[in-house]
């Protein structure tokens, strides 16, 4: 572990706060990806030597993260015309204090599970659970169908996180197949999207209400 | 030869996309199932040995997880080229390549015996099977995928998330970090505890998501209603016996850690809870796809409740995963027959059924008889077991629950089938012909249901057996 592990951890942290203040878009889809260079930094600075598997998950983790999906929402974005999304279900300041809230939680609860010498005393495990936290909120809370994808990715963010813990444990197999996985089904996410766009002319999940009871 | 199991559907789905006939590929769905079905066979009675360094292995469990799926897929998949013919304007191009594909997937679930690589097949099911909800291309359908997808990707996340947090539980004591099962299983007991607790409930609620656990069940009446009648059947019988596969996994290192009492208590709790809202949903549902979804949730939660009483409750939900897998095949097909022939699947709409589609009404009629319960259906046995199970658990207050719940299911959901089999129809309706693709397959699951409930081979009943004391560890 380096030295810039924590503090990017940290960014991470801020990046969600961000996110659950933030209204526009365009502002939401650019913080989850600055937190996949974030990861793609980390995936590097967590091994002790640096072999060409690690390089091989960091940029793959990258290109996925912060390129390739990115993009897609940004063209989505494009295609339906939207700029922000507005009324949320919880205020942006409530969705705030919720984040917060939850990262507190997040390191009170990471106290209660013992932890290996390697890991003792960093923030790992918090960032990690607040992230998948943040997913969460955003997920839950939001209307956009792009914001509730950008939730998604949040909270594989925070998994992600977690994986970095395990990385001497987890076979890289696993993890390539993990973000693979994530390309997909963003990928498949990105399609429906735009159908719904086309099938209801706009992404508003809130207008999916036909199916209920 | 359990590769073959994976890879022979992924392939086959492949090449149905570059066939250019529709009905060549239509027929491919059946043909590949009769393969499939062929090399379970093969595999499931002289087990091979393990692949890839143990990652693919057929245990006791999965043995008969894929028996069940394979032989469930089988007789279903006849039902395709009858359904396609029926509606032959729809493009079937990605149709067929993801239903022949979702047999591969399936079956990956129940052979790997790593962790890693059975979340891999969790989730590629759920990906191949969002095409297959959205084939109508209705506004309606697209918001099923939607929700299908996202609260799907979200319980797999929670799934991913789950098994790291069990990885973490090895970790910690410097135990194998192989992740194999069979490792995790052995070093369970030395496993980290608060590690292995945090673990088991996010998994569950994870898999749970998967399998439609109350009140992770949301997306079940969206996605059961608006799918086409095939797709329900393999969903509600195929994809949910793979996810309860995988959550047997770690009940059974849970058992290994000696940590049994609490997971049963935790499935307890989901079954009862997930049976009384599928019960409280489905008195006056007028949906009758959306009343088959319900009794989904209802019917994973007898399983859940039937392992949550543990021993013999764990053979009987295994009795149970098998016959709700054939069950769920009668109503969805004949539900589907319904929906096609009379446009809607509102009772109020499709209501006198037996004059004008006397077969699929029948059906119908049958199947709901078989999934309440009612002798001489399998269905009836393993719910007994169950309940026998409770009471000699000496758990009379849960097991007086678990009947009354069942007893109103029968009365809600019976009041809906009644209607709309005998229930007044239209004037001037007419019986008219129904092909017979589209009901012998439905026959056929209703035939299995019967037989299994009059003549359970000895058999199937000792590997049943077998596989409830691996997940119990007891042998």
């Amino acid at each position: 572990m380096s030295s810039l592990f924590d503090p990017l951890l940290v960014v991470i942290l801020l990046l969600n706060l961000f996110v659950l203040g933030a209204s526009r878009l365009r502002a939401v889809i650019g913080a989850s990806a600055l937190q996949g260079v974030c990861l793609g930094i980390l995936t590097i600075t967590a091994h002790a030597e640096i072999t060409l598997e690690v390089i091989a998950v960091a940029v793959v983790a990258v290109a996925v993260k912060a390129v390739v999906i990115p993009r897609l929402l940004y063209k989505a974005m494009r295609d339906v015309a939207i700029v922000r999304d507005v009324e949320p279900l919880i205020g942006l300041i409530p969705s705030l204090v919720i984040g917060a809230l939850g990262t507190t939680f997040s390191v009170i609860f990471s106290q209660t599970l013992p932890l290996v010498a390697a890991q003792q005393g960093s923030l790992i495990l918090p960032s990690s659970f607040a992230t998948v936290l943040t997913g969460c909120v955003v997920l839950t809370t939001r209307r956009k169908a792009i914001t509730q994808v950008v939730g998604y990715l949040i909270l594989e963010n925070g998994i992600f996180i977690m994986g970095l813990a395990l990385l001497d444990a987890m076979p890289f197999l696993v993890e390539v197949g993990v973000l693979l996985d994530l390309f997909v089904a963003i990928f498949v996410m990105a399609i429906i999207i735009n159908h719904v766009s086309r099938e209801f002319a706009s992404t508003d999940a809130a207008e999916l209400t036909a199916l209920k009871e | 030869m359990l590769l073959a199991l994976v890879v022979m559907p992924i392939v086959l789905g492949a090449l149905a996309l570059v066939v250019p006939w529709a009905r060549v590929r239509a027929w491919l769905v059946p043909a590949g199932a009769v393969v499939h079905a062929a090399l379970t066979a093969v595999v499931v009675i002289s087990p091979p040995s393990p692949m890839f360094d143990r990652w693919m292995t057929l245990g006791a469990l999965g043995r008969v997880i894929v028996a069940i799926l394979s032989a469930q897929y089988l007789v279903c998949s006849f039902y395709v080229p009858g359904y396609l013919a029926a509606r032959p304007e729809r493009p079937n191009r990605v149709f067929c390549a993801c239903l022949i594909a979702l047999g591969g997937t399936m079956s990956l679930v129940a052979v790997s015996h790593h962790l890693g690589l059975m979340w891999v097949g969790i989730e590629t099911s759920t990906l191949v099977t969002a095409p297959l909800i959205y084939f109508h291309r209705t506004p309606r359908s697209l918001e099923a995928t939607w929700k299908y997808l996202l609260i799907g990707s979200v319980g797999i996340a929670f799934a991913l998330y789950g098994s790291f947090f069990l990885a973490s539980a090895a970790l910690h004591n410097g135990l194998s970090t192989s992740l194999l099962f069979e490792d995790m299983v052995h070093d369970a007991a030395r496993m980290s505890k608060p590690w292995l607790h945090a673990a088991f409930v996010i998994l569950l609620v994870g898999y749970g998501t998967k399998i439609g656990l109350a009140p992770m069940h949301t997306w079940k009446p969206d996605v059961y209603g608006e799918a086409p009648g095939i797709v329900g059947a393999l969903l509600a019988g195929g994809l949910t016996t793979c996810a309860f596969c995988a959550l047997l996994r770690f009940v059974q290192i849970m058992n290994a850690a000696g940590d049994g009492e609490l997971a049963r208590s935790l499935l307890l709790a989901f079954g009862l809870l997930s049976i009384a809202v599928a019960a409280a949903f489905m008195i006056r549902q007028r949906d009758v796809k959306r009343m088959l979804a319900y009794s989904s949730v209802e019917h994973m939660g007898i399983v859940a409740f039937g392992l949550g009483i543990g021993g013999l409750g764990t053979y009987g939900a295994l009795l149970h995963i098998l016959s709700n897998s054939f069950g769920k095949g009668v109503l969805f097909l004949a539900a589907g027959n319904l929906h096609r022939t009379y446009g809607s699947k509102l009772a109020a709409e499709v209501s006198g059924a037996i004059h004008r589609v006397p077969a699929s009404a029948c059906l119908l009629l049958a199947g709901f008889f078989a999934i309440t319960g009612s002798p001489p259906f399998s269905l009836f046995l393993s719910e007994l077991t169950i309940v026998q199970a409770a009471f000699r658990a000496g758990r009379y207050a849960v097991a007086g629950l678990f009947l009354a719940l069942l007893a109103t299911v029968f009365i809600g959901m019976g009041a809906v089938v009644v209607r709309v089999v005998q229930g007044p129809a239209r004037a001037g309706t007419k019986p008219e012909h129904e092909p017979l693709l589209t009901i012998a397959p439905a026959l056929g699951c209703l035939a299995i249901v019967l037989v299994l409930g009059i003549y359970l081979p000895p058999w199937l009943d000792s590997a049943l057996h077998t596989a409830a004391r691996f997940v119990e560890m007891q042998s």
